[in-house]
């Protein structure tokens, strides 16, 4: 008895250490490593995302035959939006494929904040799309890290604009009570300068309210907010926050429709989840929901119809999983970028680097995409790693987001400025030399 | 000082929720000495379990609740044998860690479960019929906060501390059970047959996680994070005392109570969020004080 | 008959009392080490030194901290993820603030910081025992990264409370490739390990376990219970804050403090559970196990579904691996409380005899 479980431990463990860690990639792909989540706390936000992302990448092999004729090829790591786990998957994904893993997308600001330097040495540029470190923004410090589109501040900037709207103009935000509820985490701290900053300015009264993780349990901070009675409510949450913070504001009586999320706190998911209770909430998003694009239908034409992925039907067409197929089709444009310069062939990750950085996606290129609507226009450089910093207001009207403004951006002049001093900061204490990289 | 009140009863009423969670600890404990760990994996399954049922395969309510209890009573009866019946006569601190190991356990299995049943993982609404809304009575007379949703919540945990109190003081089986809670040896001499009051015990743990997954999934829908909530109840059982279902009570309602006001009133002050540790942080300054719990027993060591 | 102790004679006291007074274990250890300082940095590759080696010997060192806390002392601690991130962030404060701070005595001074908190989350454990302590230690865990987070001058005022490590530079060589990392961690591992497995031999070691067995029966024959269980807490915090600052500096390179969260202490636990509660060497067996299920299962999932032509789930295999870890855990508390480490030992009396059957 007592040898049998001795060989049985033994043998796992042998097995443990003996077993193959790497599945060779095909020679000839542009490989994606994708360190993506779907377990967790936050996994079903993970799952919508990277189902996009995959499904997008399938369409381009199945209706193009890949990019230029290079065909795509990916592996998924599952990093439960654990940053131990994260760094993990990345330098996995890295022994993958001769050219890298192309570009990482972790989707988690702790695991981009933990591949800063890792990323930076081993020359493969990580894309936060929408989220991460701000100060980023400014690619002649951060040479390999890319917030594409819009980050934090220009979100926090356009909210306030938004409810400035909402108020009749700027002006009439004096002496108006505004809480931000947020995440207690690095992602809630985010947008704190930048929303001090507007408050002084703009002389509004700001309180900020921090939720502890997980974020189920709101009483108390509903009760500050009640005493507080303010004009609005900025949500910063994320996961189960978001929709307990609708349910317990239905609770507190407070209107629904004074309420602004940011694009994590504005999905389908955050919504459903609170019942009736979300109703008129409004939520800043980086893409439109829907399945109304030709993007959408060519993925339900190509792979969904063929069997091919295994997204449920429910998934396709929501915020996520649109915005997933956003930071595909961005990725596989930044190597077609790369591959007009660089020839027809699997990219580095130094030369998918140059290829978000120059990086034009104009409206004309959207519509071609079958993405005209869906997400701003993007235009990278150099010094400027972001992008249009758009951003489109949806309402949730008890069953769907609904648009509810144009394509608006924040304070960009106030972001920039505190973006370069942030990050001049970041290059003395770590002591960088700001300065743009040179073509591969 | 209506806000006073208000952020009072709030807090009291939350308690209860916490109350409902750290009954399922007491009630372990008190039969078989296990600080059962997985309880906050027991209510997520629970509430899981329900939702599958009444979502997925469209049971109607007390169909869906029958089932759900009988998962959970499998459960129970498995754990007992599985688990714990190896782990007789060994120190408690193996048991405890046998629950972490057992709470990881079901943690994958109900989200396989979820996986398999809708396809992803996403918090699934739970509608129990009552709105999370204030009370319109009260609002407008006194404009004191009261949800109608908390009350019931109240009403259930008040309902189902009556039923346990009968259960135990007034049939056999709940004597057996106190038997056993006192000694484990005298009961098994006076012929009480200890491996079916475990089963028993668990069972009723199941239906006490069942009743806290449902109302705490109706309020923040049924998802991972309800795992969680028992964080929740560690420091109300400290304060209550392992072994009292009263202690969970009026533990439940300390916590709620001081937590909200310390969030409210303190928070502001040292940056917010300390939710998250200030019911620790009491319960140790408690422990110091009566390392028993204010309704445990106490204990004297001898060599 | 390769592992037999018989003719070698002990002469000396000192012989007798060696750490390893069987030659062959001697033997073995040189070689383990020569293994690990000349053969690994030759064959291993980055993924292994930063995804396996590296985070392999700082959660032994943490466990190493665990164990002689739960497994010396008795004294059962859910907060040592806690610790860690009071190393981490010592230790990024001392290198920031102090010019010229060399940078071991910042991983020193890191783990004093993380003993002293230690000690003083202690101090209930003057009164309370078991999980009553488990659930105080809990205070620890939730308190410590949140207070870490909330002042803003220990991330010194970065907007997302996340600190970045700074180069680990000792007397001007930066320690930069995977290669160099890895040595540096090894070598701080292996001394402190070599010091714990002395401790735990001497006075202070013989007195943990006194306590640990019976407090009550320790304090009678004159054993300062308050001292005892004060100094486990102190040396067992002091291996965490080491273990925590190594994490920043020489793992991830970057600290959030909610990310050394409770999962975290968790995992520390289930290494000395499964690597062997109360054993040195099993803090290092139940951190390689740890560390190494989740890869193996990932390669066996996808072996397994490929072969029989499925898609695998994505996100299966962390389901997987909860069931696994969970299982594991009930099996070796039922089957092998002692752990990996027994069975290592089981294995040693195996080989005296073997080939003869008695």
């Amino acid at each position: 008895m007592k040898n049998t479980r001795l060989t049985i431990i033994g043998l796992l463990l042998a097995a443990a250490l003996l077993a193959p860690a790497t599945h060779a990639q095909q020679a000839g792909t542009q490989f994606i490593g994708i360190t993506g989540y779907r377990v967790g706390p936050y996994g079903a936000n993970g799952a919508a995302f990277f189902s996009g992302f995959i499904d997008y990448l399938h369409l381009v092999n199945e209706r193009d035959g890949g990019v230029n004729g290079v065909k795509l090829s990916w592996e998924e790591c599952e990093t439960e939006y654990n940053n131990t786990k994260g760094v993990e998957c990345y330098e996995r994904l890295k022994t993958r494929s001769a050219t890298g893993p192309t570009a990482i997308h972790p989707m988690s600001t702790g695991i981009t904040y933990a591949l800063i330097d890792k990323t930076a040495a081993d020359r493969i540029p990580l894309i936060s799309f929408g989220y991460g470190r701000t100060d980023s923004v400014d690619g002649r410090v951060f040479p390999w890290l890319f917030p594409l589109v819009s980050n934090y501040w220009d979100a926090a900037t356009a909210i306030v604009k938004f409810i400035a709207d909402r108020e009749g103009g700027e002006a009439r935000l004096a002496r108006k009570k505004i809480v931000l509820l947020y995440h207690d985490s690095a992602y809630g701290k985010e947008p704190h300068p930048v929303l001090e900053a507007e408050a002084k300015k703009l002389r509004f009264e700001l309180k900020m309210i921090p939720v502890p993780h997980p974020g189920n349990e709101q009483q108390a901070q509903w009760l500050q907010i009640r005493q507080f009675r303010p004009d609005w409510v900025i949500v910063w949450g994320w996961g189960v926050m978001t929709a307990t913070s609708l349910s317990t504001a239905q609770k507190m009586g407070f209107p629904r429709d004074r309420m602004v999320g940011n694009w994590w706190a504005g999905s389908e998911i955050d919504t459903e989840a609170a019942g009736g209770a979300a109703a008129g909430y409004y939520a800043a998003s980086l893409n439109l929901a829907g399945r109304d694009f030709p993007v959408v239908r060519d993925v339900q034409k190509h792979v969904l119809d063929k069997g091919k992925s295994q997204t449920p039907a429910k998934t396709v067409g929501s915020v996520l999983w649109n915005r997933g197929l956003a930071a595909a089709m961005m990725t596989v444009e930044a190597v077609r970028t790369a591959q007009a310069k660089l020839g027809k062939k699997p990219m580095t990750g130094a030369q998918v680097r140059w290829g978000i950085e120059n990086l034009d996606i104009d409206a004309k290129r959207l519509n071609q995409l079958g993405f005209g609507g869906m997400v701003p226009p993007l235009e990278v450089s150099c010094t400027d790693h972001g992008g249009s910093g758009l951003v489109r207001f949806q309402q949730w009207d008890g069953r769907q987001w609904k648009a509810a403004s144009e394509w608006v951006s924040g304070d960009r002049a106030l972001v920039r400025r505190m973006v370069e001093d942030s990050a001049a900061k970041y290059a003395a204490e770590k002591g960088i030399r700001p300065g743009c990289l040179a073509a591969p | 000082m209506t806000f006073f009140l208000e952020v009072l009863i709030g807090g009291l009423l939350s308690g209860v929720m916490y109350s409902l969670v750290a009954l399922g600890f007491v009630l372990i404990y008190k039969a078989s000495g296990v600080f059962n760990f997985a309880q906050g994996a027991m209510v997520f399954i629970a509430a899981l379990a329900y939702v599958t049922l009444a979502e997925r395969f469209g049971l109607p309510f007390w169909a869906a609740f029958a089932l759900a209890l009988a998962v959970m009573v499998l459960i129970g009866i498995l754990t007992e044998r599985i688990v714990l019946r190896p782990l007789v006569n060994q120190p408690q601190i193996s048991l405890f860690m046998a629950t972490i190991g057992l709470a990881f356990f079901l943690e994958g299995i109900a989200q396989m479960v979820q996986l398999w049943a809708f396809n992803d993982l996403s918090p699934r609404p739970l509608t129990l019929g009552i709105q999370d809304q204030p009370i319109e009575w009260l609002m407008n007379e006194f404009d004191i906060l009261v949800s109608s949703f908390d009350l019931l919540a109240a009403a259930v945990a008040g309902v189902l501390v009556a039923a346990l109190a009968v259960f135990f003081n007034r049939t056999r089986i709940g004597r057996a059970l106190r038997a056993v809670a006192d000694d484990h040896q005298a009961a098994l001499s006076v012929g009480i047959p200890l491996k079916t009051i475990w089963g028993i015990v668990w069972s009723v743990a199941g239906f006490v996680a069942l009743v806290a997954g449902l109302l705490w999934g109706a309020r923040s829908g049924v998802q991972f994070a309800l795992t969680l909530v028992a964080l929740k109840a560690l420091p109300v059982l400290i304060l209550g005392g392992f072994e009292s279902i009263a202690g969970a009570i009026v533990g439940g309602l300390i916590i709620g109570a001081a937590e909200k006001l310390a969030e409210v009133y303190l928070g502001p002050f040292v940056g917010g969020g300390i939710e998250g540790w200030f019911a620790y942080v009491l319960a140790l300054l408690f422990l110091l004080v009566r390392p028993e719990g204010l309704f445990g027993e106490r204990h004297i060591d001898r060599v | 008959m390769l592992y037999r102790e018989a003719g070698q004679f002990k002469t000396s006291y000192a012989a007798d009392q060696q750490l390893l007074p069987i030659r062959q274990d001697r033997v073995a250890l040189i070689v383990l080490l020569a293994i690990a300082y000349l053969a690994v940095p030759v064959v291993a590759n980055d993924y292994w030194f930063n995804a396996i080696l590296i985070p392999f010997l700082v959660f032994a060192l943490a466990a190493l901290g665990l164990n002689i806390l739960t497994g010396y002392a008795g004294q059962l601690s859910l907060g040592s993820a806690a610790f860690m991130a009071v190393g981490a962030v010592a230790a990024y404060n001392f290198e920031l603030r102090v010019p010229g701070m060399p940078l071991l005595a910042s991983f020193a001074l890191a783990g004093l910081c993380a003993a002293a908190v230690g000690v003083l989350f202690g101090l209930p454990s003057l009164r309370i025992k078991g999980f009553y302590l488990a659930v105080a230690t809990l205070a620890a865990q939730f308190f410590i990264p949140w207070l870490l987070v909330k002042v803003g001058w220990f991330s010194n005022y970065s907007s997302s409370g996340v600190i970045t490590a700074q180069p680990m530079q000792i007397v001007g060589y930066v320690f930069e490739q995977p290669v160099e990392k890895y040595l540096l961690v090894l070598t701080v591992v292996a001394l402190m390990a070599l010091a714990a497995k002395n401790m735990v031999r001497s006075a202070v070691g013989r007195s943990w376990m006194a306590v640990r067995d019976m407090d009550v029966a320790a304090a009678v024959i004159g054993i300062p219970i308050m001292r005892t269980k004060l100094v486990a807490f102190a040396v067992s915090s002091f291996y965490c804050g080491v273990a925590g600052a190594l994490y920043a500096y020489a793992y991830v390179g970057t600290v959030q403090p909610e990310d050394l969260n409770l999962d975290m202490s968790f995992r520390i636990l289930f290494m000395i559970i499964i690597g062997g509660i109360g054993s040195i060497l099993g803090s290092f067996l139940g951190a390689a196990f740890i560390t190494l299920l989740p890869i193996f299962l990932e390669s066996a999932l996808h072996a397994i579904t490929q072969q029989f032509g499925l898609d695998l789930v994505p996100g299966m295999t962390s389901m997987v691996q909860l069931l696994v870890f969970g299982g594991l855990i009930i099996f070796f508390l039922i089957v092998e409380p002692n752990g990996l480490a027994r069975l290592w030992q089981i294995t040693k009396e195996k080989l005296r005899l073997w080939p003869f059957p008695h």
